[in-house]
């Protein structure tokens, strides 16, 4: 790295970033009418990992995104982005980085081929030579090699989001942003979008997946980091935001009142009956003893188990809200 | 870090490819294909009109108005170029110019493109360099495309031959045809102040139509402008001024004054809304 610190001085005034691929400090962007549209934001996204971006619509992540990217300045506050500075280090950083920003943008007056000879052109370290044998390799990987000479006005969404992939596999990337990557797909395409993600992490590079979609997150991330109203309220492992939220308690029973009753005696907070079945806080106490007092009381247990908690419960814990458009 | 040090070998001939990818783009959108479809067809249609004007026998018009060399294209079909490019330069080619110079960066921030050009990462001087020389190219071809077709229809309809000046001096048809090849480079560079204040335009929104309409707005009140009287102060200024100076080129010997007061003009013109249009694009929160 001795060469490159010596062409880019900047690089000294940057505080530690620790081994994050995207370190942000205080990073905040207040619109010219005033409106906060990201506050004070922390971020740190470990190396290698897969990371879901979540919150609502309007609640900052765009804006977080643009910053990261180098489209839109911060009012205040540092981003970092494979250790250098944004977006002063553009130049350094960007050619590393594949993104799919708001949904894919395309030339529908070209073909899917030419959209992304274009792209290909833009980028300053993408090698000429080599320029169709990548494009070439990138519409195969997101099975888009048969439609490749068609016009891109004629693509269907899922075939257009499929092409804004494509042209963040243009080149090898450290880092890859992927805003809504599976907007527009259908469930086999969502599937195939997934398992290229986890391809991609597992040949180590590190994906910043931004989504409104709670399941999406959880199936793919390692990470995440939830926003609402421009702030951060929590960031780490998936399974520590979801332990965050303990699981509950559920009992199908035909006999819910006595259910609820036995429950209450054995110490169990928060009992709720709906229906057939009766959920309450799960205890820390061994469930085996709290199912021999359910039968010993002569309730008649269909089924017994802990729900495990979604990061969803999570999300509603930690924001004490749904997951609605915030105003 | 032998990537940071690629970056910079491969620099200006990735520059170059990236001005091929736009002229490419520029070149391929119907929109531009359909301005320079009518501007080809002008020419024809003013040479076909004198020919039908003239075909009973009388000389056209010998005084009237009309654009300047109209009454000579009878003699000789070279001087349907000079017509051609007097009738169009006033309104068609820089309505053309601007159309396409108003679309080159909104046009692309309303279609969402300009964002993965610049994460690519374009660079934005560059991309705004490349822009410019991409509407510099189109205002050269839309001139030649207008010269060639008013070459080819005079040759078709009308004889060829030695032609006199406007000084009288008689010319040889080769002179004549450099002479119309000169007046040409001299309209394409007398475009160059509207491409650049279309350039300006195009970075302050995200409409493309918006950029267009306005830049074709501008140019018509400027137009109109320089036809009061009462503003002559203000008309050395107006990019529109010396436009048809080029005909100057047609005296002998060529009468410089007024083509040296167009190219500076339009070196103004360029100067100042090309970095106006740099201030503005490299500051800018793209946001589309």
């Amino acid at each position: 790295m001795g060469e490159a610190s010596a062409t880019e001085p900047e690089r000294r005034d940057g505080e530690a970033t620790g081994d994050g691929v995207i370190v942000t400090r205080a990073l905040t962007k207040r619109y010219r009418g005033g409106q906060l549209a990201v506050d004070g934001l922390q971020l740190t996204v470990p190396e290698g990992s897969v990371f879901g971006f979540l919150g609502p619509n309007g609640s900052g992540k765009t804006t977080t995104i643009r910053m990261l990217m180098g489209l839109i300045e911060p009012t205040s506050g540092t981003a970092h982005v494979l250790g250098r500075p944004m977006p002063r280090s553009a130049r350094a950083v960007l050619p590393r980085v594949g993104a799919l920003i708001e949904g894919p943008a395309l030339y529908g007056f070209l073909s899917g081929r030419d959209n992304l000879l274009r792209y290909d052109a833009a980028d300053p370290t993408a090698d000429p030579r080599t320029r169709r044998a990548r494009v070439a390799a990138a519409l195969d990987r997101v099975g888009l090699t048969a439609a490749a000479g068609k016009k891109a006005k004629a693509y269907s969404l899922g075939m257009k989001q499929r092409l804004g992939l494509a042209s963040a596999l243009l080149q090898p990337r450290r880092l890859l942003v992927l805003d809504e990557p599976t907007n527009g797909l259908d469930p086999q395409g969502m599937r195939e979008i997934r398992t290229l993600v986890r391809e991609l992490a597992s040949d180590g590079t590190t994906v910043f997946l931004s989504s409104h979609l709670l399941d999406e997150i959880e199936q793919v991330c390692t990470h995440a980091a939830v926003m609402a109203r421009g702030r951060l309220i929590a960031q780490g492992p998936v399974s520590e935001l979801a332990a965050g939220a303990r699981g509950r308690l559920v009992v199908t029973t035909p006999d819910p009142a006595d259910a609820a009753r036995v429950l209450e005696e054995q110490g169990i907070a928060d009992v709720v009956v709906a229906g057939e079945r009766v959920t309450g806080e799960a205890p820390a106490r061994d469930l085996a003893e709290v199912n021999a007092a359910l039968v010993a009381a002569g309730v008649r247990v269909r089924g017994f188990g802990v729900e495990r908690a979604s990061l969803e419960d999570a999300f509603v814990a930690l924001t004490g809200e749904g997951f609605d458009v915030a105003g | 870090m032998s990537r940071a040090e690629a970056v910079r070998g491969a620099s200006p001939l990735w520059t170059l490819g990236l001005l091929r990818s736009e002229l490419i783009t520029t070149f391929r959108r119907r929109r531009t294909l359909a301005l320079l479809g009518v501007l080809a067809a002008v020419p024809v249609l003013v040479g076909v009109a004198v020919r039908i004007e003239t075909g009973d026998g009388t000389s056209a018009g010998g005084g009237g108005g009309g654009p300047a060399f109209l009454s000579q294209i009878i003699n000789n079909g070279l001087f349907l170029v000079f017509t051609a490019l007097a009738a169009t330069l006033p309104f068609f080619l820089p309505m053309a110019v601007g159309v396409v110079a108003g679309d080159a960066v909104a046009g692309e921030a309303n279609a969402g493109t300009l964002r993965y050009l610049l994460v690519a990462p374009a660079g934005r001087s560059r991309l705004l360099l490349t822009k410019y020389a991409a509407v510099m190219a189109f205002c050269l071809v839309a001139t030649l495309v207008v010269a060639v077709s008013a070459l080819v229809t005079g040759a078709l309809l009308f004889p060829l031959g030695d032609l006199t000046t406007i000084s009288g001096t008689r010319i040889s048809f080769s002179e004549g045809l450099a002479r119309a090849l000169l007046i040409a480079l001299v309209v394409a560079v007398s475009l160059i102040g509207v491409a650049a204040l279309g350039l300006f335009v195009s970075t302050l929104t995200d409409s493309g139509i918006a950029a267009m309409a306005t830049t074709v707005g501008l140019l018509i009140t400027v137009q109109i402008l320089d036809q009061i009287p009462q503003l002559h102060a203000l008309h050395p200024y107006l990019f529109s001024h010396h436009w048809l100076s080029f005909a100057d080129l047609m005296r002998e010997p060529v009468y410089w004054d007024d083509l040296t007061k167009n190219l500076g003009l339009q070196a103004l013109y360029a100067a100042v809304f090309g970095s106006a249009a740099w201030a503005r694009f490299t500051a800018k929160d793209i946001t589309a």
